[in-house]
């Protein structure tokens, strides 16, 4: 919620600058005094997180841009030449491929609160949106950094991802083309693909302050899901929640220490280290982890009527996504929290399951069993968004919500005479 | 407390009915008949002094896998982002530079052109590559009967579970199975994939005499070997994982004055 500005500039040069550019007043009534819910749980550190992972990125991928060589015949010895002769370049190297990693583990995480704790509902929409935009760019995003290395699964993953675009009718092969700058992956789609990467990034961080504007808008959401109703349910941001963020980022950063250091390369695929053979074909093509839940979805349609097999997974699988643009407007229920909403809770959680085990058929071959998960788990995904979450709202019976995030149900016990005033 | 209007659904729920439902369909879906034939064996782990969060390289060992590399493997394998000065790099096999200098000076180099414009052969110095068995890969290939003979820099990191793989593959030929069809110029070895490889059997007992003295089993060179290749693959292993401590420790601290402020800010504050 918009709240009246508490800061004070302390010095004459402060007063001066306010006068001209409010920068430090935005800085303050954004991140110092800013009016939180005091309920947040752990889940809603993950905002924090993902900040850091991007600044993470965006300066190890600036200095592994400074040693870099995105042309064909260079590019693998380029990145080995980083890994053995530049100044902890290994270090650089594996913080921003396991941090993209990292990254995507904490936006599923933040995305899945946001989903249990309705943070995209009224009058959140437009944060949810910019959220979703922020999603794609960073699948967008990763997936061209994931080429860069110049390896057999970057190759073939550019392969695989970029064929998807031979399905639009009638000009398929042109845009084909046009993609990959040639007739095939190649030196000049590396060349591309890099400076797409680079951009994509300071797009992202663009994305990431609208988004931050538009949760200061309306303020966040909390797990009771219920709007602030005065100041006796909020505490400033600062210290109370850079203090608890500050805790889970540290948490955060011990995981990704651990597996920078340790475990450098387990969550990478091994024939990332065969240098790009555009003759031999890999055994398996398979993508990043985060990515295995869309891919099993691309894999898992059959032919539909006249609209082939390929094509129709290339739809499910954007369909999968484009869905959540409109998760604000299928949701009929005017309850956020799902702690007060016991069906959806099954269902999410069902859904948790079903978004898992999509990542394993991801990455196993499209037969059998795996085929057959993928199938009953891409239903399941739409059923959830386009039948479940519209339904839910008619046919559900909420529990009782809280007045306010201060004063518990009916008035039991001493806490209620609190809440009440101010 | 929170008080509920009403239960719902009765006892059963919908987490449990989905369970039970994708239970079922594990049950009954077909499994997939893997061809037991021609499956590569998933090598057995072994302990080597290089896993582990205080794992460093066995110095003897990487300069035996050297001396091995040098004089077996070499004569068909490059190891192309290797040059000469690693040898004598900290946390590699640790020759003297002296040594090295030596090493390098063995093989003659193209260099040029020089102030008339001719190519000019000169001894190898530290800043030299190791040299390639092959020109190119075509001649590689017409050397080998097809096969290409892979670069070893990063072996280790190509192969899944790399420094058991590589063991057991070295030392895991055996005769085919009767009913085994095996290719023209090919071997049977069960680790690797579909079972035939290119490269026949290489390590025979005392194939090499190691300058250390040490007695060249097969099961010795092939160890030496994957420590000698996980240290091409992974030269800085040692510089990292004594870096990662004095992070860890720091974070670890860290962390630990952030939850203890967290809860001292906190302490007044009413939430759930």
């Amino acid at each position: 919620m918009a709240h009246a500005s508490t800061y004070k500039p302390r010095s004459g040069f402060a007063r001066w600058l306010d006068s001209r550019l409010p920068i430090m007043r935005l800085a303050h009534d954004s991140f110092v005094d800013f009016p939180t819910p005091k309920n947040l749980n752990y889940w809603w550190t993950f905002g924090g997180i993902l900040s850091v992972c991007l600044v993470i990125l965006i300066v190890s991928g600036v200095a592994l841009s400074m040693h870099y060589t995105p042309h064909a015949d260079f590019a693998f010895a380029s990145v080995e030449h980083i890994m053995r002769d530049v100044n902890y370049g290994w270090l650089l190297r594996y913080m921003h491929a396991n941090s993209s990693s990292m990254f995507f583990l904490a936006v599923y995480i933040h995305m899945l609160r946001g989903l249990y704790y309705g943070s995209y509902k009224e009058p959140r929409e437009v944060l949810w949106i910019l959220g979703v935009m922020l999603f794609i760019l960073m699948i967008a995003s990763a997936f061209l950094g994931y080429v860069l290395p110049w390896g057999q699964m970057s190759f073939w993953a550019a392969t695989v991802i970029t064929n998807l675009f031979g399905v639009i009718p009638f000009i398929g092969d042109e845009v084909l083309a046009w993609l990959w700058g040639g007739f095939g992956v190649d030196g000049p789609t590396l060349n591309r693909f890099y400076s797409l990467h680079y951009l994509l990034a300071f797009l992202i961080a663009g994305v990431v302050v609208l988004h931050i504007w538009a949760l200061h808008v309306p303020g966040n959401n909390n797990p009771k899901g219920i709007d602030v109703k005065g100041p006796q349910d909020t505490i400033p941001f600062h210290p109370y929640y850079t203090v608890k963020d500050g805790f889970a980022l540290g948490v955060f950063l011990i995981v990704l220490a651990l597996l920078i250091f340790y475990a450098p390369n387990i969550l990478g695929h091994p024939d990332n280290y065969i240098p790009a053979d555009p003759l031999t074909t890999p055994e398996h093509i398979v993508p990043e982890w985060y990515f295995l839940p869309f891919y099993a979805i691309l894999r898992a349609v059959p032919d539909i009527l006249f609209i082939p097999a390929k094509t129709a997974g290339v739809i499910a699988m954007l369909l999968a996504i484009f869905t959540l643009f409109l998760l604000p407007w299928l949701d009929s229920s005017k309850v956020r929290s799902a702690r007060y909403r016991p069906l959806f809770k099954q269902f999410f959680w069902i859904f948790v399951i079903a978004c898992v085990a999509l990542g394993w058929a991801g990455s196993q071959s499209p037969e059998g069993m795996a085929l057959l998960v993928a199938r009953i788990s891409t239903l399941y995904y739409f059923a959830f968004f386009w039948v479940i979450m519209p339904l839910l709202g008619v046919i559900e019976t909420p529990k009782s919500v809280p007045d306010s995030i201060s004063k518990p149900v009916l008035g039991s016990g001493s806490a209620a005479a609190s809440g009440t005033s101010g | 407390m929170i008080t509920q209007t009403k239960r719902y659904p009765p006892r059963w729920s919908v987490l449990t009915i989905g369970v039970a439902m994708g239970l079922a369909l594990a049950a009954w879906a077909p499994v997939r008949a893997a061809d037991e034939a021609t499956e590569a064996l998933s090598p057995s782990a072994r302990d080597w002094s290089f896993s582990g969060p205080l794992g460093v390289f066995d110095r003897a060992a990487l300069q035996r896998g050297y001396q091995l590399y040098r004089e077996v493997c070499s004569a068909c394998h490059s190891l192309e982002f290797i040059a000469f000065r690693n040898l004598a790099d900290p946390g590699g096999p640790e020759f003297s530079e002296e040594a090295v200098k030596a090493l390098a000076a063995e093989h003659s180099v193209q260099d040029g052109p020089d102030e008339f414009g001719e190519m000019f052969d000169r001894p190898g110095r530290l800043s030299d590559y190791l040299p390639s068995p092959y020109l190119n890969n075509n001649e590689a290939r017409a050397a080998n009967g097809g096969s290409l003979p892979p670069d070893l820099s990063v072996i280790i990191k190509a192969r899944t579970n790399g420094p058991n793989y590589l063991y057991a593959l070295l030392t895991g030929y055996e005769d085919p199975p009767a009913d085994f069809e095996l290719a023209d110029m090919m071997n049977y070895n069960p680790y690797f994939s579909g079972r035939q490889i290119a490269m026949a059997p290489q390590l025979f007992e005392g194939i090499v005499e190691y300058s250390d003295g040490t007695e060249a089993s097969v099961a010795q060179m092939a160890k030496d070997l994957v420590q000698f290749l996980t240290w091409t693959a992974e030269p800085k292993l040692e510089e990292r994982k004594a870096l990662a401590m004095p992070v860890l420790i720091y974070m670890l601290i860290l962390t630990i004055l952030l939850y203890a402020s967290y809860k001292r800010i906190w302490r007044d504050v009413d939430h759930d």
